[in-house]
């Protein structure tokens, strides 16, 4: 019986918690389409989120690239397939690598800023601050960390899909023995429309959710530097699960036969 | 015991019109209730602030000071009771409805809650340029003015709120809760924190900066000097409730066991401490 308690008691939290996650996102959508918008603020944060990425993303992008190139050509040479390496690599780099090594990294930087930030907002009082001086929290706070990241994640994941394969091409033609001409051509004869865009839907839906998570836990972070690590170390975990789980449907919806 | 009643009567109950007018408090609290899980913090609180005058809510640490400040600006929802601002019932108004009443307010908030990100003019004019929707250059001249009004020079605009002493950031806090020449300020604990020179410094310049707009102001604080000084009204809350409301003058002879063991700042009386003796 006990058991049974314990099963509903946490099905309804997580229900709870589900609820508490989803009024938030609307709340903060809602403020994104409606006046006034702080074009200011979602300038700023387009630079934060998405120009000051660009160093991490692009070195994991390279090196995954280089890496997996490296791998493949190991692998596929166990049967005769080496001039698969180019046209596997960008399928790889563009579909899966670039959006959820990207996602991550950006989760990594972004959704703790966002966490640690907010949550020493709301601790020391600047958010009550913000609505006593008739400003919406949400409208000046959220939504613009929302918009700039749903923007900007896929704007660095086109640029890590670019790097990501520039590392392939320089470990295939660098190591691996490859002619630029060939590399260059498996490359792009095999790539479709699809395998970009599919990563660049992901990318979006990244952006969002690492805005969401870091903003959600910083505004409802409490008990002072302990709550605001708490609320940090929380986005980076759930924003992570999130990319992961919603990484595997968004797969599906594009490529289930 | 009360030397004014908590509660005025009611504007209907008035003969005219005009008369009902002139004695509809700025801030009215009825039968406020706020509970935090099991814990009763404000317990059918009553109490008026009237137009023009500077009401100064003592009580010790825990008692619902700052929840009754939070529950009037909408960041706290009470579970029952009624706040009225201008005779507007408040409780429950959302969106643009709920920013018009706060464009009536200005806060010092206990920790000054200057914005980390922007500089200390920006700080000042934050009210003016988001609420106000007045231009920046404008906004930065009048927050240059304001804070000057709390004896800070230009140059102080252009710092960052990580560079100013304590005392510097509870007069830009001040400056900030003026910008706007807001109809009531509210003081959360405003010479907390401060040496006993600073203190009296905020003090003065909250009396100076209030008389000079008008404004109806309501503090909290258990710092008995400041709240001498800055009061034309004192009253005690104690378990959720005033318990003694009356001229600052009469603080003295209040009558009340509660009021007379908090002001002289004794350990024994009717208040008893929570502490583990060992």
């Amino acid at each position: 019986m006990k058991f049974l308690a314990l099963i509903g008691r946490v099905t309804l939290q997580f229900l709870a918690a589900a609820g508490r996650l989803a009024i938030f996102a609307g709340k903060s959508l809602a403020h994104v389409v409606s006046p006034p918008i702080y074009f200011r603020h979602i300038g700023a944060q387009m630079i934060s989120i998405g120009y000051f990425s660009l160093p991490v993303v692009g070195l994991t992008a390279l090196f995954t690239g280089a890496v997996l190139a490296l791998q493949i050509y190991v692998g596929s040479s166990r049967f005769s397939a080496e001039s698969t390496v180019a046209t596997v690599v960008v399928i790889a780099i563009t579909r899966e690598l670039g959006p959820v090594l990207a996602g991550l990294m950006v989760a990594g930087r972004v959704s703790a800023a966002m966490a640690a930030e907010i949550g020493t907002m709301r601790v020391t009082e600047q958010i009550d601050a913000l609505t006593t001086l008739a400003t919406n929290p949400h409208k000046y706070l959220i939504a613009p960390r929302l918009l700039a990241a749903t923007v900007m994640l896929p704007l660095l994941v086109l640029v890590a899909d670019t790097i990501g394969v520039l590392g392939g091409y320089m470990v295939g033609t660098g190591k691996l023995g490859f002619s630029t001409g060939s590399y260059l051509k498996n490359t792009v004869n095999y790539i479709e429309f699809l395998d970009v865009f599919s990563g660049v839907v992901k990318a979006a839906a990244f952006g969002f959710i690492i805005a969401l998570m870091g903003c959600y836990h910083g505004y409802h972070s409490r008990g002072g530097a302990q709550g605001v690590g708490s609320a940090t170390r929380n986005a980076v975990v759930s924003a992570s699960i999130l990319i992961l789980v919603t990484n595997y449907f968004v797969t599906e919806m594009f490529f289930s036969t | 015991m009360n030397d004014r009643p908590l509660a005025a009567p009611a504007p209907e109950e008035s003969a005219g019109h005009d008369t009902a007018a002139a004695e509809t408090p700025k801030i009215r609290l009825r039968g406020l209730c706020k509970r935090f899980g099991k814990n009763v913090v404000l317990d059918a609180l009553d109490l008026d602030i009237p137009r023009g005058r500077s009401v100064v809510v003592i009580g010790g640490s825990g008692t619902g000071k700052s929840v009754m400040l939070k529950c009037i600006l909408g960041l706290l929802r009470p579970e029952h009771g009624s706040i009225t601002i201008d005779g507007e019932e408040v409780v429950g108004l959302r969106g643009r409805e709920r920013d018009r009443i706060l464009r009536k307010f200005g806060m010092l908030f206990q920790s000054a809650a200057l914005f980390d990100s922007l500089p200390v003019w920006e700080n000042v004019a934050f009210g003016l340029i988001a609420g106000h929707k007045m231009k920046r250059g404008e906004a930065k001249d009048v927050a240059i003015a304001k804070l000057a009004m709390v004896g800070l020079g230009p140059e102080v605009g252009m710092l960052s709120p990580a560079e100013l002493s304590g005392g510097m950031r509870k007069r830009v806090g001040l400056a900030r809760a003026i910008a706007t020449e807001p109809e009531c300020i509210f003081f959360d604990e405003p010479t907390t924190g401060l040496d006993p020179i600073m203190a009296d410094v905020i003090n003065d310049l909250i009396i100076d900066c209030v008389r000079e707009l008008g404004a109806t102001t309501l503090s909290i604080t258990h710092d008995m000097a400041s709240a001498r000084k800055i009061a034309d009204e004192i009253g005690m809350l104690y378990q959720g409730r005033i318990i003694w409301l009356g001229p600052v003058d009469r603080i003295d002879h209040s009558g009340n066991p509660y009021v007379d063991q908090f002001i002289n700042g004794r350990a024994e009386g009717p208040i008893h401490m929570e502490v583990l003796k060992r």
